[in-house]
């Protein structure tokens, strides 16, 4: 029986397709609980206890809410297009997810080991917005052309600003493979690429805030001016694919940053000796640590939106062009003067 | 030298951080939410809720028509109509409160001569249909017979500032 279950996973797309599985079915399960956790941290944060009525302490609150999303109605607005407005959310979640297949959880645990991981991701994440934006144009309304408009302008100029951000990234690691990018930064806390790259780090997750449209550059969803923005007409299990993956896309940002600049599943304790580590647990590189440092930037993810108000529409687009641009080239100067001086342990 | 420190202030994020460093200690304070059914907040003795006709201690009921709170009604809630009892006294026919055009102001209390009509601390009443929010002189009276411990012990405790 046994063997036989080995055999047929040795069969390379069922391999593949359960390797898909043990990926996605935790992650969307995480986005069910970041919804929770983020109802609860903000609600904590606003001096109320947040959701606790269904289930003990309100843990079975997001299942509560996708299974009511599933049974709603859709409702598709008279003037719209149909076949567009099902696609765009078909759009906004397929990037989402495809984004994690070269996303590596360690050193050998990676989907898609590819050469060009890095672009891939900036890549699904630009066609990702093309959900969005299809979405509000779709809709026959004016509220989600507006947003679409405001979508569009913002994530273009911010998608620069992250790009460059990732130059120096891929500057200091000299390849776009995720997995080498983290073996890079090995040696001890002082490797990681989080302190040459200081600016560029910062700029890199702001940035990420304002590409997965979250509070403070949530102008495309501006409950307060356009209602919703682009998903304003969308109802029951296509607005919960939105949703999803904007929380999807929320996660790839953080685990990004985990990986990117702070040395992924490398330990910090890592190369320091005199601690008495030694070999153990905490010392040893594993996904706890991937999954940690992931957890830091989703929290700060909820932080921001519970402190900021929204910025407003000129203000978004002055930090992206006259802030984070200017200040993301004059870094790339910076490293490639870091680069000359074989400043150690970066670029040794 | 101003204009230098502000740049410095706003490259460096420092009123950003301020403003975290202010949620990220309120994520520890002691939360002040109320958990409703079953927590409940203090309640006024002056509370004004669910209306209730009084009777005096031998049955009496107090109301004597003079149609005050009729007048003074800013929703025009109240309706009533009087008649001669057998004995003489000048009474109700019908007194009627209509609930979903109330507005709780409480003028309808502050105008009765004979501290007949009330409003009771009772917030928590419903109607299932709409007919049900249509107090009647009936409904009033035995609101009024059921709570007039609490009733009495409320106007008492306000009496001392009137």
């Amino acid at each position: 029986m046994v063997d036989l279950i080995l055999s047929i996973y040795e069969i390379p797309v069922i391999n593949i397709l359960v390797k898909i599985v043990v990926i996605l079915v935790p992650l969307l399960l995480t986005v069910a609980y970041f919804t929770y956790a983020e109802r609860k941290i903000i609600g904590y944060m606003q001096v109320r206890i947040g959701p606790n009525r269904v289930g003990p302490r309100g843990w079975l609150q997001p299942i509560a809410d996708a299974l009511k999303l599933m049974f709603k109605e859709i409702i598709f607005p008279s003037g719209a297009n149909k076949i567009l407005f099902t696609i765009a959310p078909t759009i906004a979640i397929s990037t989402a997810l495809a984004a994690w297949a070269v996303v590596p959880f360690g050193a050998e645990m990676v989907l898609a080991d590819l050469n060009v991981a890095l672009l891939y991701v900036l890549a699904m994440t630009s066609v990702g917005v093309y959900g969005v934006i299809l979405a509000g144009w779709s809709s026959n309304s004016k509220y989600a052309v507006m947003s679409t408009l405001r979508t569009a302008a913002q994530v273009v100029s911010y998608e620069i600003a992250m790009g460059f951000a990732l130059v120096g990234v891929v500057m200091a690691a000299r390849s776009l493979n995720i997995g080498e990018i983290v073996m890079g930064q090995s040696g001890s806390i002082w490797g990681w690429y989080m302190w040459p790259l200081l600016p560029l780090f910062v700029i890199y997750f702001v940035s990420g805030v304002a590409e997965t449209n979250r509070a403070p550059f949530d102008v495309a969803e501006g409950e307060s001016e356009i209602v919703a923005g682009f998903h304003v007409e969308y109802s029951g299990i296509l607005f919960a694919i939105f949703f999803l993956a904007e929380y999807a896309n929320m996660i790839l940002i953080s685990i990004m940053a985990a990986l990117l600049f702070m040395g992924g599943w490398l330990s910090p304790f890592q190369g320091i000796s005199f601690l008495g580590l030694g070999t153990s647990f905490l010392a040893g590189s594993s996904i706890v640590w991937l999954l940690a440092k992931t957890a830091i930037f989703m929290f700060l993810f909820l932080w921001f939106r519970a402190t900021f108000p929204r910025y407003r529409y000129d203000q978004i687009m002055r930090l992206g062009w006259k802030v984070f641009i200017p200040i993301t080239i004059v870094w790339i100067f910076v490293i490639g003067i870091m680069y000359y001086v074989q400043l150690a342990p970066w670029f040794g | 030298m101003n204009h230098l420190t502000q740049f410095f202030n706003s490259l460096f994020l420092a009123e950003l951080f301020k403003g975290l460093g202010v949620t990220g200690r309120y994520l520890f304070k002691k939360k002040i939410t109320v958990q409703y059914p079953e927590e409940k907040t203090p309640q006024s003795y002056r509370f004004r809720g669910l209306h209730a006709l009084r009777r005096y201690a031998n049955g009496e009921e107090r109301c004597i028509a003079c149609k005050l709170c009729e007048a003074i009604c800013p929703a025009l809630a109240i309706s009533i109509e009087s008649e001669e009892r057998e004995d003489g006294t000048r009474r109700t026919k019908s007194y009627d409160i209509d609930l979903t055009k109330c507005i709780f102001c409480g003028f309808c209390e502050e105008s009765c001569p004979v501290d007949s009509i009330v409003e009771t601390r009772i917030f928590e009443y419903y109607g299932e249909e709409r007919g049900d929010l249509l107090m009647t002189k009936e409904k009033l009276l035995a609101v009024g017979d059921k709570y007039e411990d609490q009733i009495a012990a409320d106007r008492a405790s306000d009496a001392s500032y009137r």
